[in-house]
């Protein structure tokens, strides 16, 4: 039988990486809770035992149920009928393989239900509900939602709304942008008032591009505060689907994903209840919602990118012209061991960018059964700052990689990969989103350049450095000179002091920084298993090469130059926003 | 409707899917031990017919029985995380080389020692030995009505079950008095999975054979004294009172003379024409001869 979760060993390496034991104890609170839950762990080597049975699991789901049904469903496609919107069949089949196998709500504490697992093994789930169909992973992924709800909600909307996860299966979706609030969510306009006779927040306007709009619960970003024109008139509320108070005006038309809904609401005096504060909706808790989205699509891509590999690899291997298979030829075979060094290399990055993300996220929790002790505070803060710039840069690079694998997978299948005949078909439209949604590549590369600006890369890298065994050897030295280009290429423009300039090459710089990091991701990964020596050497020639481009560029870049680049209707373009 | 008692007898069998050279014994038998293991496909069905009558009528409680070797305890956990409410093993070496007859004697003769029932479901037959004589025999010692190849529950009524068997050319829905056995054809719903929570309350089940193998961790030990129902109940030959001579190799009858490698060859082949009609005489034999249709 086929299962997603044994045929990629990465998995089990990436789970057992020595981090992993703090997140767990840290996550379990050195396992007391096994003596009120009898499915709770006992020690440490009982709950990654206890991941690698559920996520084997997932990978038979996967294998035998999503993938199968992916033709389908984006055939298919999701229905509006009488205001609501009807799944594809595939994709009811799929929720409820995962549903009956009690896969929602994994990340949630127990005592709403849910399997208390860290974001590292339900991140690695993620990648392969994304491999086996990407549309429908957007469906299973907004049990992220439920996290917020859990991090902000008040204890009595944790315990109405948290349990229907697990129990009911209960669908969410994020329901922030509108027809002039893409990007910008700042100008969000769908106004929330207080009806003080009812006690009762109501929402009205309207909503646009809503994956998974009609879900059971929603969490909505509304504009409380009359009168204001920016982020801090913004607070968010949960809309509960049983008010039947939203209309689903339209479904969008796609490229890709299709399986997955994209809707556009009307919301008409839908009672909701406010979360957490009033004006703290986007600064604070859309940003948290945004982030996991990000680590989201994060393990989308890499599941994307995988699956277009793997695609590529069986074709290749198969499909023979000049009298020998194409895996032969040196232009195929180039591709697909690079296209596999990639997966590789992103795949270290999201799981270096789950832990971080892992290890900020227990403190957190943990700080609000108790205060935390000096050192865990330092901690805290340390891999809070790593996930602020290192999930931007997973987002960033997987979803444009994955973009590239598929382009390269179809490329090898030649006018075949160009019908409908081959999943790279849809693999290939599907992975298109990835750079958009969620905050686009530009926007990832806003956010992340506080990594390059800070130095917060620049001292991980180095960090890295140190764990490298063997002090000597061709590709530390590689890495060491790629550093220091990139250390004074990025203080060169730093130090111009030019905030347009640095927006200029923001994206380089980032992808700079981030080559690098997987490059040392893999050597360390190398020195335990030694699969992954190859991949490092050759991943680290690609980035090489990748990163002598971005540094001419810049190096021979001069800050008037900007100038030659606008367009001389800016201006007045301006003047009409 | 009231709540049902229900036994789901279940086999380990060699995993056919995956299969190596050394797969049989110069003998003609099969070399277990080198073989991967998996619960028998239709077993699987059963089982999921079970829990789905389960799911209806929550009070219901579905046993699962399997015989076999020490491993074999890996049906038992597999039927725990898929639902089942509790397993038995029946395991001893005197067991050993049981044929069909052999086989419907033991597991009858652990049926009675669990108790009433009300269904006793299991696979139309095992991938190993495709006899599909086992319900059937079991049936009989029981002195209970049967329905073979069921596909589907219909309805359940008080004493009174109706069913739905698929059969070579068609369906056909049968009602039986209640207590039954019912043997599950492939094309009954594909079994659910594993439910994540009872995976992580029932790893740790064992036999008492399992527990008392060297290299049993102590936490092991302690756990199954605070949590009885991980311990799977082992049953000899003397728990269920089997008389020596019926069961394993001197109960069984059947003997294996020889095996053949049979390698299908073409006998004779046929040209047609482009013509309608000859197309349409292939077509005709070929539905004659069940090949299509």
């Amino acid at each position: 039988m086929d299962n997603f979760y044994t045929d990629t060993p990465d998995f089990k390496f990436h789970l057992e990486d020595p981090l992993v034991k703090k997140i767990v104890s840290l996550k379990e609170r050195n396992f007391n809770e096994s003596e009120s839950f009898d499915f709770a762990p006992l020690n440490h080597d009982d709950a990654i035992d206890t991941y690698e049975k559920i996520l084997e699991i997932v990978g038979e789901i996967c294998a035998d149920i999503i993938a199968s049904n992916a033709e389908g469903v984006d055939l298919e496609g999701p229905h509006l009928v009488n205001n609501e919107v009807i799944y594809a069949e595939g994709t009811n089949a799929d929720y409820k393989a995962l549903y009956d196998a009690g896969l929602i709500g994994m990340a949630l504490p127990r005592k709403y239900g849910g399997l208390n697992f860290p974001l590292l093994p339900y991140v690695m789930a993620a990648e392969m509900v994304a491999r086996a169909d990407a549309g429908f992973a957007n469906i299973w992924g907004l049990q992220d939602c439920a996290e917020t709800i859990y991090e902000f909600g008040s204890e009595e909307q944790k315990e109405k709304y948290l349990p229907r996860f697990n129990r009911d299966g209960a669908t969410a979706a994020m329901v922030l942008t509108e027809p002039d609030a893409g990007s910008d969510l700042q100008s969000v306009k769908l106004k929330a008032t207080f009806d003080e006779n009812e006690n009762i927040w109501k929402l009205n306007g309207v909503k646009r591009f809503i994956t998974n709009g009609d879900a059971d619960i929603s969490l909505v970003l509304a504009r409380s505060e009359e009168g204001t024109i920016d982020a801090r008139g913004l607070s968010m509320f949960i809309y509960d689907r049983n008010s039947r108070a939203v209309q689903v005006r339209h479904l969008e038309k796609k490229l890709g994903i299709k399986g997955s809904p994209t809707c556009e609401l009307v919301f008409k005096d839908a009672p909701a209840e406010l979360v957490g504060k009033e004006r703290f909706g986007l600064i604070k808790y859309v940003m948290a919602l945004m982030n996991s989205a990000r680590l989201g699509v994060g393990a989308q891509s890499v599941g994307i990118a995988d699956a277009a590999y793997r695609e590529a690899l069986k074709y290749a291997e198969d499909r023979a012209q000049f009298g020998k298979v194409i895996v032969r030829f040196p232009a195929v075979y180039e591709m697909i061991t690079n296209m596999r060094v990639r997966v590789d290399a992103l795949r270290a990055l999201l799981y270096e960018t789950t832990r971080f993300v892992d290890m900020q996220k227990v403190y957190e929790d943990l700080m609000k059964e108790r205060s935390l002790e000096k050192e865990e505070r330092l901690e805290m803060k340390a891999f809070a700052k790593l996930s602020n710039v290192f999930t931007p840069l997973i987002k960033l690079v997987a979803s444009e990689a994955c973009n590239s694998i598929a382009y390269d997978s179809l490329q090898i299948h030649g006018g075949t990969g160009f019908m409908k005949d081959f999943p790279i078909e849809r693999i290939y439209r599907d992975a298109r989103i990835t750079s958009i949604y969620e905050g686009t590549t530009q926007l990832q590369a806003v956010a992340a350049i506080k990594g390059v600006t800070t130095g917060i890369f620049l001292d991980q890298i180095k960090k890295y450095d140190l764990e490298v065994s063997d002090k000597n050897c061709e590709i530390r030295t590689k890495l060491h000179k790629m550093t220091e280009a990139y250390e004074s290429i990025s203080s060169r423009v730093i130090d111009l002091d030019n905030n347009e300039l640095l927006d200029f090459h923001s994206r380089r710089l980032v992808e700079m920084a981030g080559n690098i990091v997987m490059g040392y991701l893999l050597v360390l990964s190398g020195q335990r298993e030694e699969r992954f020596l190859k991949s490092a050497k050759l991943f680290v020639n690609l980035a090489n090469s990748e990163n002598r481009e971005r540094y001419e560029y810049i190096n021979s870049f001069e800050p008037s130059d900007l100038n030659l680049y606008k367009l001389a209707e800016f201006e007045e373009l301006e003047e009409q926003v | 409707m009231r709540a049902l008692k229900i036994v789901v007898l279940a086999k380990q069998v060699p995993d056919t899917r995956h299969v190596g050279p050394d797969a049989m014994r110069p003998d003609g038998t099969v070399n277990r031990p080198k073989l991967q293991t998996v619960f028998n496909p239709d077993d699987l069905h059963a089982l999921e017919l079970a829990l789905h009558i389960k799911d209806q009528i929550p009070e219901t409680k579905v046993t699962v029985l399997t015989m076999g070797p020490k491993r074999a305890a890996d049906i038992i956990r597999e039927g725990y995380y898929r639902g089942a409410d509790y397993g038995v093993m029946i395991s001893d070496k005197r067991f050993g080389g049981a044929d069909t007859l052999a086989t419907s004697y033991t597991l009858v003769k652990a049926i009675q020692k669990l108790g009433d029932f009300d269904l006793i479901l299991g696979g139309r037959q095992a991938i190993d030995g495709d006899t599909a004589q086992v319900g059937p025999q079991c049936a009989d010692k029981l002195k209970i009505p049967q329905i073979t190849y069921v596909d589907q529950i219909v309805e359940i009524k008080d004493d009174e079950i109706i069913a739905r068997r698929r059969l070579e050319k068609g369906v056909e829905t049968v009602s039986s008095p209640m207590p039954c056995l019912m043997t599950v054809h492939g094309s009954a719903p594909a079994c659910r999975s594993r439910h994540a929570k009872r995976v992580m309350k029932y790893k740790y089940a064992r036999t008492s054979t399992e527990l008392n193998s060297k290299g049993t961790e102590d936490f092991l030990i302690d756990l199954h004294k605070k949590r009885s129902y991980l311990t799977i109940p082992e049953w000899s030959v003397e728990d269920i009172g089997a008389e020596m001579e019926k069961i394993g190799l001197s109960g069984s009858p059947t003997k294996v003379k020889s095996v053949e490698s049979i390698v299908l060859t073409a006998k004779e082949s046929k040209q047609l024409s482009e013509d309608d009609a000859d197309i349409e005489m292939m077509i005709q034999e070929l539905i004659e001869k069940h090949t299509i249709g």
